[in-house]
């Protein structure tokens, strides 16, 4: 179980984007997360997968803290833009490795190509570095994933290709999934459950 | 609604774009991205381009405006009103009749206000006025014209990107994806400007990957695949997969969330290794050798469609 309590955050002084937010998912759910832009989905995001520490409040990962956790993140986070979440410097068969022990079936059941591994990041397109990231976030040990907007630039196809595989793999893995999507219809083929991020109001 | 013989804003005919790469050292080759690609926007219509991405859509915007990189070349017709362009004649259109709203918001020049910017760097009072009045039109407030482009958000940059467009009372609008980041009701809300823009007796170009948008706002829908249009339908065609024509248009309609969400294997070919005659032979249950000549576009119930098989 993944449980976020009283988490406040703020860029800026003063104001705070996220303010006493309360979240508990479990492991066999999917939970839609919806607002509008700006309202502060990806830090959101960004707490409960231990990328930001907030000003205050805990995130308890089956009642552990979160940022106490030593390794490797049960909580995994596959961010909007591949391109940003991967180093440029890297092949791909090394950022693959940047994951915990990633089985030949995700990189199958993803359609990675096997000649891809050897490329750097610069020479795929936005939908197969995507697949990677995807790959990358489904260790062995991954327990939660995080999806913000990961299939916002993909066709339709690709989308559903990704999607598909994705959602096998979290109910036969047992692994507790959190979306943001502007889509309504993708939301609704996805989530179990809908959250409205609407803390101002 | 539009009908099949109101007047063309925009025609475009057998327009083929190809890039001239250097491979292995010295050996040149021609790489034909965009190959016979028709596609028309009669007045008071909104026609959507939709295709993946890395389809070669945003290359269509930039051949039509006559803005495509230096080893890049173009062939085929373009019609704008009844009259066959030539790149000098484009030169004149392009920035006043013809408009383009830019993908990325970095189209916009990071040191100058873009107040300044939206007016063109004119300081008559008129073009001030008008800058105003479509500041307020599109929920700017009036001291954003005093902003920098990195001081806006990514909403208001599109807007600003609109303004610009709108500046010069325009005849047809190129949008190149212009609601990537914005969230639903946004980006309806960008369409709904496009919308009233055809509405009022122009055209709308809208080239985008997101077939739902797409479907919203649209009239016709020219379904872009491997570098050509496939299928042109009018949008009431999408309501059902046996309406539709071509194969790869129905695995669109059938990949939709609300329409099943079925997977299709495979992938779009690249421009360099294309198949002979019908790009999406590889991928189709319908495949048969004839499949492999050239495959000519047919008009089946108010669409057109690249399909020898198409009923």
């Amino acid at each position: 179980m993944l449980e976020a309590k009283g988490i406040s955050f703020g860029y800026k002084k003063g104001i705070n984007i996220l303010d006493q937010f309360q979240i508990r998912i479990e492991s066999h759910e999917r939970v839609g997360i919806v607002a509008p832009s700006g309202f502060g989905k990806t830090t959101l995001c960004q707490i409960l997968s231990g990328y930001i520490k907030p000003a205050s409040g805990q995130v308890l990962l089956d009642g552990e803290d979160l940022h106490r956790i030593q390794g490797y993140c049960p909580v995994q986070m596959i961010w909007q833009h591949p391109e940003k979440a991967v180093n440029p410097r890297l092949r791909m068969k090394s950022i693959i490795e940047e994951g915990d022990q990633i089985e030949e079936r995700i990189i199958d059941g993803l359609g990675i190509e096997r000649d891809w591994l050897n490329r750097f990041p610069g020479e795929l397109s936005g939908g197969e570095m995507q697949r990677f990231c995807i790959a990358r976030a489904l260790g062995k040990r991954t327990k939660f994933l995080i999806a913000d907007e990961i299939s916002t630039m993909l066709d339709l196809i690709t989308q559903s290709q990704i999607w598909n595989f994705l959602l096998a793999e979290v109910t036969e893995r047992k692994i507790g999934l959190i979306v943001v999507t502007h889509s309504h219809s993708l939301m609704e083929r996805i989530a179990t459950r809908q959250v409205v991020l609407d803390t101002r109001i | 609604m539009s009908c099949m013989n109101n007047k063309y804003i925009l025609q475009i005919k057998n327009l083929s774009v190809s890039f001239t790469q250097y491979e292995k050292g010295l050996r040149k080759i021609d790489l034909k991205v965009i190959r016979n690609l028709n596609v028309s926007v009669g007045e008071g219509e909104l026609v959507a381009v939709v295709g993946s991405s890395g389809s070669g859509k945003s290359l269509l915007a930039h051949a039509i405006l006559g803005i495509l990189p230096q080893n890049c070349d173009a062939e085929g017709n373009i019609w704008f009103e009844d009259e066959l362009l030539s790149p000098k004649r484009i030169e004149e259109l392009r920035g006043k009749k013809i408009v383009l709203v830019p993908q990325s918001v970095t189209y916009l020049d990071p040191l100058e206000k873009v107040g300044r910017q939206v007016r063109k760097e004119q300081n008559e009072e008129n073009v001030h006025k008008k800058q105003e009045e479509l500041f307020d039109f599109y929920k700017l407030s009036p001291n954003t014209a005093d902003l920098y482009p990195f001081e806006l958000s990514g909403g208001m940059a599109r807007r600003v990107l609109l303004t610009t467009a709108m500046m010069e009372s325009p005849r047809l609008i190129i949008a190149d994806e212009p609601t990537p980041g914005l969230h639903l009701e946004a980006a309806k809300k960008a369409m709904s400007h496009f919308r009233e823009f055809a509405d009022k007796g122009n055209g709308v170009l809208l080239i985008t990957h997101d077939v739902e948008l797409a479907l919203e706002v649209a009239d016709r829908i020219a379904v872009f695949y491997a570098g050509t249009t496939v299928e042109e339908a009018p949008v009431s065609d999408f309501q059902s997969v046996d309406t539709l024509r071509h194969p790869y248009t129905k695995a669109l309609w059938r990949a939709l969330p609300q329409n099943g969400f079925h997977p299709f294997p495979g992938k779009q070919p690249y421009a360099k290794d294309m198949p002979n005659g019908c790009p999406f032979g590889p991928r189709c249950s319908q495949l048969t050798p004839e499949c492999e000549g050239s495959i000519q576009e047919q008009l089946i119930r108010f669409g057109r469609v690249r399909c020898i098989h198409a009923k």
